[in-house]
């Protein structure tokens, strides 16, 4: 069970993983996460989008970033070798429908979870417009893929190493102003990209989506771990979510609950590191 | 008076047959051995040790055998308490489990987590003769003796194959007696589980320290020896919905017992504060995830916390104070709005919380939480009350004293108000009936409205007790055997 049947280094901390996981190949939908943990005991679980599946073959399609100890140990599995666990999929689907022109925002890996919505959007009839960013041209991901499916692409890099020299708030603001204006804006990213996407959207009216990536245990409601405010309300992203109403959303609030482990979570990536010294690995 | 004195005192009266009530007046209440307050703040090893042999057998000779047996009654599962007693009482443990097990499959956990002082302990006769709960016979101590006795309990007989599945959602209490009960009809039993390890509260929320989770293990292996089948990360309603268990994979019952399960926060300004935790996220990083092992094998962090405030007074909220006690809080305040006697834990918890330094602020109410400019919490602001006028059910209601508001000095805040009910199975299973609180409508025999679907502990309950759980699964099993029949 939750064998890695292929593996793909995507950028310098980025990637790709197919997992066997049949039930949830089937069961998945756009939008929708399963929690993960490398090994069975207690190691933590970590709540990734499932990019992908294919049905036939009975796996899904992980793509993560080595950000601590647990998605580096993650990193370290080789096909052929198994997760611990993959339970899901949780959290809502995407409602997708025809909504006319949907503009896909994605930031640094949150292009990973971008993608099946937008390809879901493109699928519904929906014409599709890109805004791909990362820091610089070795962290970007997925370009190949989204030109598949967008009848428009802008790729930006902070540092202009890539594509047009930007945030993906410039463009997004060109969009906005074009006639007719975008009907659904669908923005994944770091929580301040996402944030300042809505401050861009709102101006214009242009509803916006967003996928909220808080801090979970179980992934299923039980202990509230996730909660964001939205619209002045307490949501758990993991049943409520994980999109929401990206106007509605309290993004600083929600920023600071994200830091909440920094320090434990540098610790337990430090040791992590020394271990995989001591053991060899590079 | 020397312990084993006494006991051969009142067993040689007993064995002439002279043992008489006034004589079994004079036995002492046998008290818990328990690990000492401080060494145990520091370790998550099991406070209460359990009794020795003599004081098993001094504290059944207590037992008056009176005629009437009102324990019994008190039981939520009828256990013949009397009779099991009476077993111990002549020397024979293993008679004694066997009558308990007769209505009971779990004594190992219900001797450790039953509230007996407002259940069998309540009506004991011993009791009422002292005017004193806390003189009852110790029937919950009893039970988990004989049970611990016999830990490699033998594997229960299973009935030829009937070729009828049936699926078991969760793996709490109420799961387990099902699958254990199903299973002996014949029936293929699957459990299925969201979490990666089986148990369900027993093993995410109640701490090691009240119950070592090797006991649920022993029981799950057990049923795992029976031929039940445990799924875990298996999300009913996610990664198959009740109607494809029953439509296309061949379940042809279904019990549904996935506790309680969704958080209830107090609505209070300042609860998005960083180190603001839900107890059973608290729980659940501290249990489930071994967090105080975080950095020595396990991965999952907590707050390292030095004051944390504990909102609520019941089981939950003892288990939150006292895993903060042993996670190093120097502080822990359990704050309830109510006084100590309202208090629903058991008074065994009140006391080894006390002992342990955990410090009771009652009357008192959390009016916000205070932040700091990063977004963590640096203080509660709490309003006293004070017991004003009895209400319809005859307890004092508290009222606030206005202006009497003070700051608590902490960095941590746990809520443990309760569990509402988790709404996926009801935002999955179109034609299950739920009420207005979410949770879901059974009869008598805890079937559903759904055909072949039955549903017990605190889904149905709303939030409430391992042997209430256990009960209900007793009488879904029955139902579920005498369904699968026909
Ligand atoms: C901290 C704490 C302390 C307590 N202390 C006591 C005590 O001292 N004495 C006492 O009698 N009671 C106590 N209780 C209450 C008692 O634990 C519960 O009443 C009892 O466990 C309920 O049993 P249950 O069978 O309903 O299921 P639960 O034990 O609630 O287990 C339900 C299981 O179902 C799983 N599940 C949920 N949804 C799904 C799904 N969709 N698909 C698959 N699986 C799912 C959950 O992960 C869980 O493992 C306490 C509760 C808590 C939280
Ligand atoms: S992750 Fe626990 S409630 Fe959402």
């Amino acid at each position: 069970m939750y064998e890695i049947t292929h593996k793909k280094q995507l950028s310098e901390n980025a990637f790709l993983m197919d997992v066997q996981a049949p039930l949830v190949a089937n069961a998945r939908k756009a939008g929708q996460f399963v929690i993960v943990s490398p090994n069975t005991e207690a190691g933590e679980r970590i709540p990734l989008t499932v990019a992908g599946a294919d049905t036939a073959a009975g796996t899904i399609r992980l793509i993560f970033q080595r950000v601590g100890k647990a998605t580096a140990q993650m990193a370290d599995l080789q096909v052929g070798q198994s997760l611990g666990y993959v339970a899901g999929p949780l959290g809502k689907p995407t409602h997708v429908e025809k909504f006319g022109t949907v503009v896909c925002i994605g930031g640094g890996i949150g292009n990973a979870p971008l993608l099946p919505i937008a390809t879901a959007m493109k699928e519904a009839g929906n014409r599709i417009i890109s805004i791909i960013g990362s820091r610089n041209k070795e962290l970007l991901i997925l370009e190949e893929d989204f030109k598949a499916i967008s009848d428009e692409i802008i790729v930006v890099t902070d540092d202009g190493s890539y594509g047009r020299k930007a945030l993906v708030t410039q463009p997004l603001e060109e969009i906005c102003q074009r006639q007719p204006r975008p009907d659904l804006a669908v923005a994944i990213g770091p929580a301040i990209m996402m944030k300042f996407c809505c401050e861009t959207t709102k101006k214009y009216n242009v509803p916006t989506q967003v996928s909220l990536n808080t801090i979970m245990v179980d992934g299923t409601g039980m202990c509230g771990g996730c909660r964001v405010e939205v619209g002045g309300k307490t949501q758990f992203v993991c049943v409520d979510g994980p999109e929401f109403d990206g106007h509605q959303v309290n993004f600083d609030q929600m920023m600071k609950r994200q830091g909440a482990y920094k320090d434990l979570e540098k610790k337990a990536m430090d040791q992590y590191q020394e271990h995989r010294c001591r053991i060899g690995l590079k | 008076m020397d312990i084993t004195k006494l006991l051969n005192e009142m067993l040689e009266k007993k064995a002439k047959g002279e043992l008489k009530a006034k004589d079994r007046y004079t036995i002492p209440m046998q008290e818990m051995p328990a690990q000492d307050a401080v060494a145990r703040r520091s370790n998550v090893k099991e406070v209460a040790t359990g009794y020795t042999a003599e004081q098993a057998h001094l504290e059944a000779l207590r037992c008056l055998q009176c005629p009437t047996a009102p324990c019994i009654e008190g039981c939520p599962v009828r256990i013949d308490i009397k009779g099991f007693i009476a077993a111990i009482a002549d020397g024979d443990n293993s008679k004694a489990l066997e009558i308990i097990k007769q209505n009971s499959l779990l004594p190992a956990v219900c001797g450790r987590v039953c509230p007996q002082e407002v259940q069998c302990q309540e009506k004991c006769t011993v009791g009422k003769k002292f005017k004193d709960i806390g003189q009852s016979v110790s029937i919950g101590r009893l039970e988990r003796y004989v049970a611990d006795l016999n830990q490699s309990s033998a594997v229960p007989a299973v009935a030829p194959a009937t070729g009828k599945k049936v699926a078991v959602i969760g793996s709490g209490p109420g799961g387990i007696v099902v699958a254990a009960d199903t299973r002996r009809a014949g029936h293929e039993v699957t459990i299925f589980e969201a979490f990666h390890k089986p148990g369900g509260v027993m093993v995410y929320g109640i701490p090691e320290f009240r119950l070592p989770k090797a006991i649920v293990q022993e029981e799950l292996q057990t049923l795992e020896k029976m031929g039940v089948k445990i799924a875990c990360n298996f999300i009913v309603g996610r990664t198959r919905t009740i109607e494809q268990l029953m439509k296309e994979d061949g379940f042809e019952a279904v019990y549904i017992g996935v506790g309680a399960g969704l958080p209830k926060f107090m609505n209070i300004p300042g609860e998005q504060l960083v180190g603001v935790y839900s107890a059973n996220e608290y729980l659940t990083r501290a249990n489930l995830m071994k967090a105080y092992a975080f950095g020595k094998g396990a991965d999952t962090p907590i707050a390292v916390s030095k004051k944390v405030a504990v909102l609520g007074g019941g089981n939950v909220a003892m288990d939150a104070a006292r895993v903060a006690v042993r996670l190093g809080a120097e502080k822990v305040y359990l704050v309830y709005r109510r006084s100590e006697v309202e208090m629903p834990a058991r008074i065994e918890e009140v006391h080894h919380a006390k002992e342990e330094g955990v410090i009771f602020c009652t009357l008192q109410n959390p009016k916000q939480i205070l932040g700091d400019d990063k977004g963590n919490v640096k203080g509660m602001e709490v309003l006293r009350y004070e017991l004003g006028a009895p209400d319809d059910s005859g307890r004092r209601r508290p009222v606030e004293i206005p202006g009497s508001e003070f700051v608590l000095d902490v960095d941590t805040v746990i809520v443990a108000i309760g569990n509402g009910a988790n709404p996926l199975l009801q935002q999955t299973t179109p034609g299950l009936q739920f009420n207005k609180w979410g949770n879901i409508v059974v009869d008598d025999n805890c079937k559903t409205s759904l055909e072949g679907v039955y549903a017990g502990g605190d889904i149905v309950l709303g939030a409430a007790t391992v042997i209430l759980a256990m009960g209900q699964g007793r009488i879904a099993a029955a139902a579920i055997n005498e369904y699968l029949k026909t």
